[in-house]
């Protein structure tokens, strides 16, 4: 691998091609499509949290003028196969939280599908709702699914845990006993939202063959058409999905809510149908992440050699089975290279919405609670929290407590960058308290294909499947740029429906930079391939005697041939007299995603007569393997940041007592406002990933884990006692400053 | 169906025209100014057609006169505009701080301390700080103009005590004598973009002496209405403002807080709040009354 100041192209900072078109409010967003003769979709929603559905009569709706279509749950395939993705997209037999669809108007305008929702007459039977995942587990709960047994096991009473995943190393029972210090924190993180600024979106059309076309908002147009063909019964091959640009996904657009509704009105109505979210909807029916309650436990030697880690994990997963405790568990001790352990996780479900991905999926919430118990264990201990974690640190060749030995890692990097970092050696100003936590994800590889397609004038243009939620069209560019040896600006990328370009899983997991970019450059490294057949042809040598340097073809040293180096513009004008078209391909099934850690800390100033905290600063440190963009990495690292730092301070879905949010809007659910943050302070620790041509590891969603503890942390620095609960809100302050004063 | 109506007065008599004919016909009528509050309204739960009667194309609306004796700041004037005005700016620091709270500095070109009021509700910034500033409400109506005091304005949640007929023309204040102060602090959990979890308005009045002369105190989003709060203002009163003084007009805030419970804060939270920020707005009103002693403002 070439190293870093090698690069031509690579770890510079261009301005994204996305870029212009976003900023005047030229670029297309899922709402902005509109068709002649489209109809407008609504969605009539469960006023219950629980409550069997007896009986869904729309023909009252139907027969309202300007109203073409009506669905509900009978509409869909229903049988021991439907998934509960297709019931979440609409309720069946129940309806499972306040929000669930339960049946869906199409019509003229939005005003008239709106009163029309109102003449669809459902019959009820309400149940009582289970709210929270201790009541959830607690012996003879009401049931959310009462065919459900946890991991699937039907000998035993049904149950809210789906499941319950375990992850043990060597005999935790005597590493405490060997510890001179042992500490816990119980906890509980609240529900939180991705808050994107987009809500969902899609306009869908059927022809009479059953084709059907969908334009949406999402992170995955390829898994929008397999979800929506599973929906509707439908094979693969008879969905188009064209995606438009996104306004924030963060794991949330990785599902589906609307798509197949919107086809099924369209097949019913004859129109093309358009259906957009509101605010309110979003909070209420699509899928934030878990909420949790978390113990920690770990114990060490006077020096700090940590002896055994133990952790219990409960998420809600909402309505259906599928919190992210899996993630939760493999990423809780991740940091640490350890001989004791034992994990324990549960997936519980409740009557509220079916939890999507959020950012590094259920590792926040988990590493909240070790990352405050190791916090603790500093200060047991009179170390350096810095040092703790360096005593203790995972490194290249640790087994990971999820099994894999890893390979280059950069924590050790990231923490001797902290305790040089001039925000960490300078002293904290008085009354205010100084947090660290370190942070953990795997990414993810998965499928990608790519093309390169050399124009004539040789520019390239480079077709891929992923939609560009942080820049990523800016990465392409720049690694087919730096393959090719062009000009970042020669270079274009697109993003395809899943009709123009080959298979791409979901913008997720990380894996965008690292697997699609994996598959852009082997599909450029195709171009030059063909090139040099190309020039070799030219210039009547073998093609083993070319080279490719700089965006050109030219002779091996010795082989003597009187002629110009051929660049990707001269073979490009003539590739219709050399062979043709030159267009480069790749498909992957990328291998070896590199874990990217990161540590974050903050000084935080507690106004202890309101509860209020104000972060007056924010650094963090990550291991990106290379940047490929460095001004996008530090961009995700900032944007994760106060995404935890949001959630750490004030977001939470506040429920009353029927499961009814009451705080489903931006007012109430308060993600930070740009005069909260200080300015995120960023570092890029750049350790290769040995498994990606230039060394790319996933950046996005570390970002987030770690800010939730630092900042936890960091209360308790300046508190003088620790809120092991988030948010960390001033109502919820102010009420643990008083009882303190009281104790 | 009856559909959406706009009425764009240019004068008092033909805005109170439209009003009452909407009124004699029982179609529903709003009065719109900068529409901050009500285009989101409309937007969201309230889908009722009216006629919006647009009152900021209206002169008396849109005037700032600054007297000897009185001020007077039209209804409809827009936030930015009473925060450019370097003047008013100095006379009510406090009263321009509560309107430089409501939304984000593009609303601040439409929303008005006129709406804000004539909005009602409970957690409005506006209102504790123009009861605070002695505020009294210029209300024009098919009979002429009447006044009231801002603080008996303002009837329950989202009602106040205009007529089908009327509407707010503007606010008129006594010109600060020399020695006086105002302040508008309110508790929010963001920085910005946010609404009042408690508010605090205070006005004072010193002496040569740094002896408090006189007083207003107003709380808000801790009772159905903004509250005038006298037992406050008699804490503060004879005093230098001093630290015992505070507290006690601080405690008085809090005793006369009646908050409910819900998702922004419990009432023992809000209750304690409330008391916080009296202390903290009459410690600012203090020291702002000390700069303009023996002064001209």
């Amino acid at each position: 691998m070439a190293e870093a100041h090698d690069y031509k192209a690579i770890g510079t900072r261009p301005v994204r091609p996305d870029g212009v078109d976003k900023v005047t409010g030229r670029a297309n967003f899922g709402a902005d499509l509109n068709l002649p003769n489209m109809l407008h979709g609504k969605m009539l929603r469960s006023p219950h949290a629980h409550a069997r559905i007896k009986r869904v009569d729309v023909s009252q709706a139907l027969a309202m003028d300007g109203v073409y279509a009506a669905c509900a749950g009978g509409d869909f395939p229903t049988n021991e196969r439907t998934t509960d993705l297709a019931k979440n997209c609409m309720a069946r037999d129940k309806a499972l939280y306040h929000g669930h669809a339960v049946a869906a108007v199409a019509a003229r305008t939005p005003y008239i599908a709106e009163r029309a929702l109102d003449l669809i007459e459902v019959e009820y039977e309400p149940l009582a709702p289970v709210l929270d995942v201790d009541e959830a587990m607690a012996d003879g709960a009401i049931l959310v699914n009462e065919n459900l047994h946890t991991n699937g096991d039907a000998s035993k009473p049904a149950s809210n845990v789906a499941a319950i995943v375990k992850f043990e190393r060597g005999d935790v029972e005597q590493g405490f006993a060997e510890a001179d210090v042992v500490v816990e924190v119980d906890c509980r993180v609240p529900t939180a939202h991705q808050g994107y600024i987009e809500p969902h979106a899609c306009t869908a059309t059927i022809n009479e063959e059953g084709e059907a076309t969908v334009w949406c908002c999402t992170q995955g147009h390829f898994d929008v058409r397999s979800l929506t063909a599973n929906v509707l019964g439908k094979s693969v091959g008879e969905i188009k999905v064209i995606p438009s640009e996104i306004g924030g996904g963060f794991g949330g657009k990785t599902i589906i809510y609307l798509e197949p509704i919107a086809v099924k009105l369209s097949e019913m109505s004859g129109r093309p149908v358009k259906m957009v979210m509101t605010r309110e909807e979003v909070f209420r029916a699509t899928g934030p992440t878990s909420a949790t309650h978390c113990r920690a436990k770990v114990g060490a030697k006077r020096d700090g050699k940590i002896t055994a880690a133990s952790a219990w994990l409960a998420y809600e997963a909402g309505a259906f089975a599928g919190a992210p405790v899996g993630p939760g568990c493999m990423s809780i001790l991740a940091p640490y290279d350890l001989e004791h352990f034992s994990i324990e996780g549960h997936d519980v479900l409740v009557n509220k919405p079916k939890v999507a991905a959020y950012r590094a999926p259920g590792a926040p919430q988990a590493m909240h609670a070790m990352e405050s118990a190791i916090d603790d264990l500093a200060r047991e201990l009179g170390m350096d929290p810095i040092d703790l974690r360096l005593k203790n640190s995972a490194d290249e060749g640790t087994q990971a407590p999820y099994g894999p030995v890893f390979p280059a890692i950069g924590f050790r990097k990231c923490l001797e960058a902290t305790k040089a970092h001039p925000n960490y050696t300078k002293p904290k100003a008085e009354g205010t308290g100084r947090g660290v936590a370190a942070g953990f994800w795997f990414n993810i590889g998965m499928q990608s294909s790519a093309e390169a397609r050399l124009s004539e004038d040789g520019t390239v243009t480079v077709v891929e499947g992923n939609p560009d939620i942080g820049g990523s069209r800016a990465s392409m560019c720049l690694m087919a740029a730096e393959t090719l040896g062009v000009p970042y600006d020669r270079v274009r990328t697109h993003v395809g429906d899943t009709e123009s370009t080959g298979f791409c899983n979901v913008t997720g997991g990380s894996r965008t930079t690292f697997a699609t970019g994996l598959a852009v450059v082997q599909a450029c490294e195709d171009i030059i391939a063909q090139c040099k057949q190309r020039a070799a042809a030219t210039w009547d040598i073998d093609v083993e005697q070319v080279d490719w340097a700089d965006g050109q073809a030219i002779p091996k040293p010795g082989v003597n041939v009187d002629a110009n180096p051929l660049s990707l513009r001269d073979i490009a004008k003539n590739a219709g007299r050399t062979g043709g078209p030159i267009l480069g391909r790749a498909s992957v099934n990328a291998q070896g995603a590199g874990a990217s850690f990161s540590v974050n800390f903050a000084d935080v100033k507690v106004d202890r007569e309101t509860g209020k905290i104000d972060v007056l600063s924010f650094t963090g440190i990550q291991d990106a393997g290379t940047a490929i963009h460095p001004a996008y990495v530090e961009g995700q690292m900032q944007g994760g940041a106060v995404q935890g730092l949001g959630w750490a301070l004030n977001e939470e879905y506040i429920y009353d007592e029927n499961g009814v949010m009451e705080n489903a809007g931006f007012l109430d659910y308060r993600v930070p406002v740009a005069s909260d943050m200080p300015m995120i302070d960023t570092q890029i620790i750049e350790v290769p990933n040995p498994s990606h041509p230039y060394g790319v590891r996933g950046v996005g969603e570390t970002p987030i884990v770690a800010p939730l503890a630092a900042t936890s942390n960091a209360a308790r620095d300046a508190l003088g006692f620790r809120i092991a609960d988030l948010p960390l809100s001033p109502p919820r302050v102010l009420e643990a400053i008083d009882n303190q004063a009281d104790a | 169906m009856e559909g959406y109506a706009y009425a764009r007065p240019t004068s008092v008599a033909e805005a109170i025209g439209v009003l009452q004919s909407d009124a004699a016909s029982g179609r529903r009528s709003q009065l719109l100014a900068g529409g901050t509050d009500v285009l989101v309204q409309m937007r969201s739960n309230d889908r009722e057609p009216r006629t919006l009667v647009d009152v900021k194309h209206i002169a008396e609306t849109n005037r700032v006169d600054i007297g000897d004796e009185e001020v007077f700041i039209g209804a409809a004037v827009p936030s930015a505009v009473l925060n450019e005005n370097a003047q008013l700016k100095a006379l009510f620091p406090g009263l321009l701080e509560s309107a430089d709270l409501i939304g984000s500095t593009q609303i601040q070109g439409r929303a008005s301390i006129g709406g804000n009021l004539c909005n009602s509700s409970p957690a409005g910034d506006t209102i504790p700080a123009i009861i605070a500033d002695g505020g009294i409400c210029v209300i024009a109506g098919p009979d002429g103009s009447r006044e009231m005091p801002c603080e008996e304005f303002v009837t329950g949640v989202g009602q106040n005590a205009l007529g089908a007929a009327e509407f707010l023309l503007g606010l008129k204040f006594k010109t600060p004598a020399s020695g006086s102060g105002d302040a508008y602090l309110r508790f929010i959990p963001r920085t910005e973009m946010d609404i009042a979890v408690a508010g605090a308005g205070v006005a004072l009045t010193l002496d040569g002496g740094g002896t408090c002369t006189a007083a207003r105190v107003s709380i808000g989003a801790v009772a159905p209405t903004a509250l005038l709060v006298p037992e406050a203002a008699e804490a503060l009163i004879g005093t230098q403002v001093d630290a015992a003084a505070l507290a006690a007009a601080g405690a008085a805030c809090s005793a006369a807080a009646s908050p409910i419970a819900d998702k922004r804060g419990t009432v023992a939270y809000r209750r304690k709040v409330v008391g916080v920020l009296c202390r903290r707005a009459s410690a600012i009103a203090r020291d702002r009354a000390l700069n303009n002693i023996g002064g001209s403002q």
